[in-house]
Formats: structure tokens, sequence, C-alpha cells
């Protein structure tokens, strides 16, 4: 498939040969557009979010109010801090000035005048990769005052993060963007009515946003008809773990899961050709599935929902038959603690029950009745928190233990052999 | 406290947002890449500069695991132990880490040269396993690159 997110064209990060390609095109044909024209538009294409919870882009931008009795504010986030997931530091490098051109033409769609691009503190070089597109879109006048003479103007600005998986959550980015610390916010009020500083404000994935120019240079027909209908278009798939070629792999939706891993031109197979064990299709939070369930498993969102899982952020995590899944679960269990911001009790106590729990499994010291134990306080933590973090740490118990009992069980009888 | 010229990078921020509140972060970003930390004092003298009380300041500065209340070693090597690092082999590197450095993951060695830290998932599983020094990422680790690399900071 042709590579249209991550194309393979020499120094496309520069804004010169962007342009030689056809870049900013999609602004100047959105700027003699009614902005509804735009929305509908990307309603049509059924583009989908690219940050995990896979919402129709089209219909959250309609959702913003019309008129200007406040500012409105666009928050891109490109936190990127979801274990496994590594796609949005591809687009800095690689494609910033599409992912600018999308928020230009988001800005414009919703009447927005000030976009924040939210990017983890970690990535510091990336995020002067983005100052420096952006500094050359503004000398170009692609953003600004009276943008291309539109009588349209907006600013953008980065914003950076300081270490908290959290701030990936949509309300706590808006709390670290006001100087506060990354606490969710209880919804509603949602962001299309009080977001940023009280003022209508959108969420929308770096990926996403990336997307959109393709959708008003192609149409939305053209767009609507790459990978599965339901879930159209180019996505970034990051496959880390046990296989020969980890990377970021551009695809149209819908490609196998046994393809990604096994295929030449993604992750080239299991090192030594080992049995897969295990993949977490999406991230740490997605639900894990067994190797052996894979057939006729695709990367899209109906088809990660069937198969008991979701889609996420596309990080495929790939797991060998030697993977150790008591010590990866509790790997897990101490990240999601260690994340939790501690706002709500059944997260902020639970993730810590949930990670003393599996350090005992892992050390061999767990008793019978701790396998059911785990998945009871998944199950309460599960829905009874202000954001999804909760979820979040819930989702991988629950699916290890349910699909990896017998490797539970066996530190158990470890554990009472050990003790005898 | 800020020098001259980051308190003017820093007061230029505000024309950002529509509150100064807001550039409390890329604030203590300025302070810490001028110090290497944030001090007490520090904190109090940003609360003045963008009008929020020093405990909000020490709240924000407390939730962030980037902005560090106490001085570093040197070098700061943080080494990612989450999944995909774990799967490729990151014990080896911590290992490696901790042989060099010649201190304990979460702690600084002796001669102040190393604070060694544990950090969470970094967004480079495709390089895994992998360790930052600062702000650089050195991806696609063997323990002996690892020790290579910090084995020439020293």
């Amino acid at each position: 498939m042709e590579k249209y997110i991550l194309p393979e064209i020499p120094n496309y990060h520069q804004i010169d040969v962007y342009e030689q390609h056809g870049g900013y095109a999609a602004l100047k044909k959105v700027l003699q557009m009614k902005p509804d024209e735009v929305i509908d538009e990307v309603k049509k294409s059924s583009l989908r979010g690219r940050g995990g919870a896979c919402f129709p882009t089209g219909l959250k931008w309609s959702f913003m109010p019309k008129g200007n009795e406040k500012p409105k504010y666009l928050a891109v986030n490109g936190d990127e801090s979801e274990p496994g997931t590594f796609k949005d530091r591809q687009i800095f490098e690689q494609n910033p000035h599409m992912m600018i051109e999308g928020i230009l033409i988001g800005c414009y769609a919703m009447g927005i005048t000030a976009a924040y691009i939210y990017i983890r503190g970690e990535y510091g070089k990336w995020i002067r990769m983005v100052d420096k597109a952006l500094a050359d879109a503004y000398a170009k006048g692609y953003i600004g005052q009276n943008i291309l003479g539109s009588g349209f103007s907006t600013n953008i600005y980065t914003h950076k993060g300081a270490g908290a998986y959290i701030c990936g959550e949509e309300s706590a980015l808006m709390n670290s963007v006001e100087g506060d610390r990354g606490y969710p916010r209880i919804k509603p009020p949602f962001p299309a009515q009080k977001g940023l500083w009280s003022s209508p404000t959108t969420i929308n994935n770096v990926e996403t946003m990336t997307n959109v120019p393709l959708i008003i240079n192609k149409g939305a027909e053209w767009y609507s008809k790459i990978g599965v209908a339901k879930h159209p278009g180019p996505i970034l798939v990051g496959i880390s773990g046990h296989v020969n070629k980890p990377g970021v792999y551009e695809i149209p939706t819908g490609v196998s899961l046994l393809s990604l891993i096994n295929d030449p031109q993604y992750g080239g197979g299991v090192p030594g050709n080992k049995r897969i064990k295990a993949v977490i299709p999406g991230g740490s939070s997605t639900m894990v599935l067994r190797g052996e369930n894979l057939e006729g498993v695709n990367m899209d969102a109906d088809s990660l929902k069937a198969a008991g899982s979701s889609v996420g952020t596309a990080g495929l995590m790939v797991m060998d038959e030697d993977t150790d899944m008591v010590r990866v679960l509790a790997r897990i269990a101490h990240f999601y603690h260690h994340e939790s911001c501690g706002q709500c009790t059944p997260c902020r106590e639970g993730t810590g029950w949930l990670e003393k729990m599996l350090h005992r499994f892992e050390h061999n010291e767990a008793r019978q009745e701790d396998v059911d134990m785990l998945v009871n306080v998944a199950n309460q933590i599960e829905g009874n928190t202000i954001c999804a973090l909760g979820d979040a740490a819930a989702w991988p118990v629950q699916s290890f233990v349910k699909r990896f009992r017998e490797e539970f069980e066996k530190r158990v009888r470890t554990a009472e052999h050990s003790a005898a | 406290m800020l020098n001259k010229e980051n308190l003017d990078k820093a007061t230029a921020l505000f024309a950002r947002y529509p509150e100064k509140k807001a550039a409390l972060l890329p604030i203590l970003w300025i302070a810490q890449e001028q110090e290497g930390w944030i001090s007490t004092d520090m904190m109090k003298y940003i609360g003045d500069l963008v009008g929020v009380p020093y405990a909000h300041v020490m709240g924000v500065v407390t939730f962030y695991t980037m902005f560090n209340d106490k001085k570093l070693g040197r070098h700061h090597i943080e080494v990612c132990t989450n999944v995909s690092c774990l799967l490729r082999g990151s014990d080896k590197i911590v290992a490696a880490a901790e042989k060099v450095c010649g201190t304990k993951l979460g702690s600084t060695s002796a001669d102040g040269k190393f604070t060694l830290s544990e950090v969470e998932c970094m967004g480079a599983c495709g390089g895994a396993p992998m360790l930052a020094i600062g702000e650089e990422y050195h991806e696609h680790l063997t323990a002996e690159k690892a020790e290579q690399i910090l084995t020439s900071l020293k």
C-alpha cells in the first residue's frame, strides 16, 4: 500500500519538500469552504480517533458550539505514554507538517483560535522538531493572523508534559495545560461545553489530525474505502516484543495480526521461529489474547472487539512461548499503580493491592484464593473511577487471569510446595 | 533566581495562554534546565512570577516525575523496564547500568556522577531495550553496548 502518514520521501519533514509534494493544498482548499462543509467531509470519511477510544472524529468536531461567545480551543494529544505505543514520535520526526495542516483544518472547521500540542516531556528532541516546523509554517503565513489572506487567524503552540501517564487522559491533559496537577475531571460537563479555561475545547490525537489533510485532498469517499469500512484509513501500528523487526508500520486497517507478526514487510516473524504465546494488541491496557486464537483476528476496532480485546493505540506487543505471563502482568500492575493519580480510592488503593498480590505470585508466595481475589479487586476498580485509568489497570488483570489461568495456578502450587 | 535571558523567555510565555498560571509547567522546565533541579526557593520565586501560591507550585513539582526537587548526579541514567523492554532483556541492561554506575536502581552513586532510575515506557518500544541519558535515547541495546556507552561517561 502507498504510505500516506509516513511516506517514503526524503526530507519530507522540511516545509519546502512538504509543499513540493502538495503540502498545505488541503488548507488552501478548506479556506474556500464553509466550516460546516469541512466537518461534514470529516464525518463522511468515517475517520475514528487514533488515540485509543476510536471515537468518530467528525462527530466530535460537531459537538463544538457554533458562534464565538467564548474563545474555543483545541488540544492535540501527543502525550503518547501507553506502554507499547511509539507512533506519534514518527509523525513528529517524519511528517510534522501534515499534522500541523490537519490542526489548522480542525481549527478552521470549529472556529478555534488557539491550539496546544501536548507532547510528553521525555520527547524533548521531538518537541524541538515540532517547534521548528511550527516556526517555518508561521514564517510562510500558514499559522498566525489572517492566514493566507482568508481573514481566519489561529495560533499553535507546543506544551511540554513532565512525566505523567495520566496526562494522556483528555481532562487531565487540560489541567496540565492550565498549570495544575494532571487530575482527570468529572464528566459531564464534557470538553466541548467546558474544557480549557471553561471554554469549549476539542481534544484529538496527533495521528488523528495527521489523517485530516488526506481526507480533504482526496475526498471522504476515497478515504473511507481504505481498509475496513467501519474503521477506515491508514493506521500506524507499533510492533514490539518478540519479533525480528520491531518498529512502526503504516497499514490500511484490517491487516491480520498474524501477518503483522510474521510477514517480512512487517514484524518478520518470531526470533528462533518460536511459538507465539500471547499478544497485547493495542497498548498495555488492552486485553491480552492467546497466540493460538489469533487466526482471523485483524487490526481494526470491530475485529479486535469480537476477539475480546480492543484496537487501543495499535501498539502490538508480541510474546513468545518462553514468556513468563505472571511477570509481565506484575510489571503492568506496577506501571498502573505508579501512574494512578490518586484521586479515586478504588484506583489509588486497588492498583496498589494488585501490584502487591502479583508480587506474591511472581515470588511464588501466592495462596490459592489469590487467583480469584486478583480478579475480584480488578472488577471493583473497573467502572468505579473518574477516568479510564482504573479500567486500564483492571483489563490486563482480568484478561491475563482468564486466558492464562494455568500460569497463575502453577505459581500457587509452587508456593504451597515450598511452604511444605 | 532565573537569569535575565531565562526570565525574558519565561515572561514571553504568558502571551501563549489566557491565564498566567498555564505557563507554570513551561517555566518550571526553564528553571530546571538552568539549575538541574528545582529548589524550594525557586518554587517560591516561580509562584510569585506566575501568581500562584508556593504550595501550588510544590504540588505540581511533586506530581510530575520529571521535575526534580532534589539534586541529581551529573548524569541521569533512566532504564526502561516496562513490558516491551522487559521482553527484550531490560534485566541485563539494569544489571549492566548498576555495575558501571556503581549504584542501584533508584539511587545516586557515591561520587555523584550517576543517578540511576527505573523509568516507565518512554515510547521507544521498537528500539527495546533502551535507556536514556538525560534527553538522549539509546536504543537497540545489549548489555555490552550499554556498558560501553555508560563507561564513556566516566
